[in-house]
């Protein structure tokens, strides 16, 4: 109602005993008149002015009516004056509605202590491991279910998981491991021509990438891109009671969304690292010629000699349990999604920092194993 | 816009506005017109374009052609600029009320509700707390209410929440979509008088979208009926009753439209007489 300039809340206090009230007492006049209105006084009695009033909004009148109640309650006599019809209408309904509001109390603030919050943060990681063993039992059961009766396998889920998580993840994949093999022949350059052995560069690169890197860069990769992916749509599912829907027409979300992921990525991941194996040595192959003048045919001779049929087995070796790690990660986080669009944003971020995190892990614990089985 | 602008100036004009999607046409020449504090609603069958109809009067959509101004300002002169100065005021003097709340999930309903204050007033937080509590009080919900996020609160609670904050900046003009779709009876009769006493109080102008036969008989001050992409009829509801048009005839010869009607005139008919209008039967409702 005004396109016209805005004139500021104003209070103007010509004797003790009056007070004049001015300008647009509506949320953007008032500004910070509180400070000026909590810093008055109260004499016995007091007449307050409102004549010059010039517009007057729910937050005014809020305003007004809780100075009138300190006022009043201070044990002034105070008298409002000369307010407009339809502002005294607007007051008395504040003050109605706020009088109402009072008799609640307020609400008790929920800071906690440091060491509070510890033991709660502590409860809920217990917590969450749990859930995930038991989401973990729950798939086992499911997946058991299914080779008992292959009919419940869903195949075309399947197959259109292994295509998203698979086939179109071929380029990032490719692209990322190859450069990881320049970078990793580069590196080795330098050292490996101090001491005259360009040759090895095959071993460096062979055994580096098909046993460590290609299987790693890709689960992080597919970690990124698919694990999220599964954590979004499921959460999304399940915020839009989709999930609910399904168990009530008798399908099992299990059978529907989890299984054909999990069983595509663990079709897919190990396919994925048998392709970022052979770009990963085609980038330290390009790097070989360019900076130790390694041609192809002698790396190649080279790379086959040095690396073992069983430096290539353990590297696609982990490729499933990876997978296993990262499908269930993503799929359970989804599930765990509670509330609206924030959860979903923060459950996929989770899912892909513990399926992150995790298959580093299981990496570790891959080499000690191996180191302590001698291959 | 003076405040002393006449009672029944125009606060919403639509003329020969159309629109499509592509090859769909939504609608065709739609006039419209919505004159200060009534309670206007819009009706019409799934997929009539009543919400396109809605998001074009709130800028969140632009017509093919036709011209539409609201609140004295002609909507196509704006930029599409969310933040630029014009439009910026003018979508502070309106407050919309959407079908699913339309609720920030990330904040609390408190926060939700004092969010317009804050960003659009320099109020210090301490009093933004208080009127926005003021507020959710004003539309029914307990205080307590305030703390919690909408992803916990039920349906009914999350339309009133929602129409806190489409009051938060004590708007001249609200929109509502589908105020009681999804309610209770109870509920739904609670959002009639909430509707009411809004208008009554603030002199709100109210458009809203509404299936609601009760709401419509027993709040709106005039519906405007729209189907195949045209207005098909405008007018309070006894005189919609009384129109041939099939597109009309069918929000009152289904047994739920008698029986919406039978009861509206069981309620006036002990008073004496059947009145012929609406608007008539609540004289003491109109602001000045």
């Amino acid at each position: 109602m005004n396109t016209i300039a805005l004139i500021p809340a104003a209070i103007d206090q010509p004797t003790p005993e009056e007070l004049a009230l001015s300008g647009s007492w509506t949320a953007r006049g008032i500004g910070t008149i509180g400070a000026q209105l909590d810093a008055l006084s109260a004499p016995a009695s007091m007449v307050v002015d409102g004549a010059r009033i010039e517009s007057l909004d729910t937050a005014g009148a809020w305003v007004l009516q809780k100075l009138l109640r300190r006022l009043r309650g201070e044990g002034s006599r105070v008298e409002m004056r000369e307010l407009r019809p339809e502002f005294a209408r607007l007051l008395d309904v504040v003050e109605q509605q706020a009088a109402d509001q009072t008799d609640t109390p307020p609400l008790a603030s929920a800071s906690r202590s440091g060491l509070e919050g510890l033991g709660r943060n502590a409860a809920a990681a217990y917590e969450q491991s749990m859930a995930l063993l038991s989401f973990v039992g729950e798939c086992a059961l499911a997946f058991a279910g299914c080779i008992a009766h292959p009919a419940r396998f869903r195949g075309r889920p399947i197959l259109f998981n292994i295509r998203s998580a698979g086939l179109d993840a071929l380029p990032i994949v490719g692209l990322l491991s190859f450069l990881l093999g320049i970078v990793v022949a580069y590196q080795g350059a330098d050292q490996l021509r101090h001491y005259g052995a360009n040759i090895f560069v095959a071993d460096l690169v062979g055994l580096s990438m098909l046993r460590e890197f290609a299987p790693l860069i890709t689960a992080i990769i597919i970690a990124g891109r698919s694990g999220s992916a599964y954590a979004a749509q499921i959460g999304t599912m399940s915020v839009t009671e989709e999930i609910d829907a399904m168990r009530t027409l008798g399908i099992a979300p299990l059978d529907m969304l989890v299984l054909p992921k999990i069983i595509a990525l663990l079709i897919a991941l190990p396919l994925l690292t048998v392709f970022a194996d052979v770009l990963g040595v085609l980038g330290g192959m390009i790097m070989a010629r360019a900076q130790l003048a390694v041609g192809f045919g002698e790396f190649l001779d080279r790379f086959v000699k040095a690396v073992s049929i069983t430096a290539y087995l353990i590297g696609i070796c982990k490729a499933p349990v990876f997978a296993a790690i990262i499908a269930v990660i993503g799929c359970f986080q989804g599930f765990r999604t509670k509330g609206g669009a924030d959860s979903v944003g923060r459950q996929t971020t989770r899912s892909v920092v513990q399926s992150t995190f995790l298959v580093i892990v299981a990496d570790a614990l891959f080499s000690v194993a191996f180191s302590a089985l001698d291959l | 816009m003076k405040n002393d602008a006449p009672a029944d100036a125009l606060v919403i004009e639509m003329s020969k506005v159309s629109t499509r999607f592509g090859d769909h046409v939504v609608h065709t020449d739609v006039d419209l017109e919505v004159r200060r504090a009534e309670i206007f609603a819009l009706i019409g069958g799934s997929g009539s374009g009543k919400s396109t109809l809605l998001r074009e009067m709130i800028l969140l959509q632009r017509p093919n052609s036709g011209s539409i101004r609201v609140l004295g300002v002609d909507l196509q002169k704006l930029g599409d600029d969310e933040a630029d100065g014009e439009s910026l005021a003018l979508r502070q003097r309106w407050g919309v009320m959407f079908q699913h709340g339309g609720l920030f999930g990330s904040l609390t309903v408190k926060e939700n509700v004092g969010l317009p204050l804050r960003e659009h007033t320099a109020l210090d937080d301490v009093l933004i707390d208080e009127i926005a509590a003021w507020k959710l009080s004003m539309t029914g919900l307990k205080p307590e209410v305030g703390a919690q996020y909408p992803s916990e609160l039920s349906g009914g609670m999350m339309k009133r929440a929602s129409l806190a904050r489409a009051m938060a900046l004590d708007p001249e003009l609200l929109f509502l979509d589908e105020p009681s779709a999804g309610l209770d009876p109870e509920s739904a009769g609670e959002v009639d008088q909430l509707v009411l006493k809004l208008r009554d109080l603030f002199g709100l102008t109210i458009v809203m979208i509404t299936h609601d036969l009760d709401l419509l008989w027993q709040v709106a001050d005039r519906v405007a009926v729209l189907a195949d992409g045209r207005m098909q009829g405008t007018g309070s509801m006894r005189e919609l009753s009384k129109m041939d048009n099939p597109a009309v005839r069918k929000f009152f010869d289904g047994p739920r439209g008698r029986a919406a009607q039978e009861q509206e005139q069981d309620q006036e008919n002990p008073q004496g007489k059947v009145q012929t209008s609406n608007e008539i039967g609540r004289p003491s409702s109109k602001p000045k």
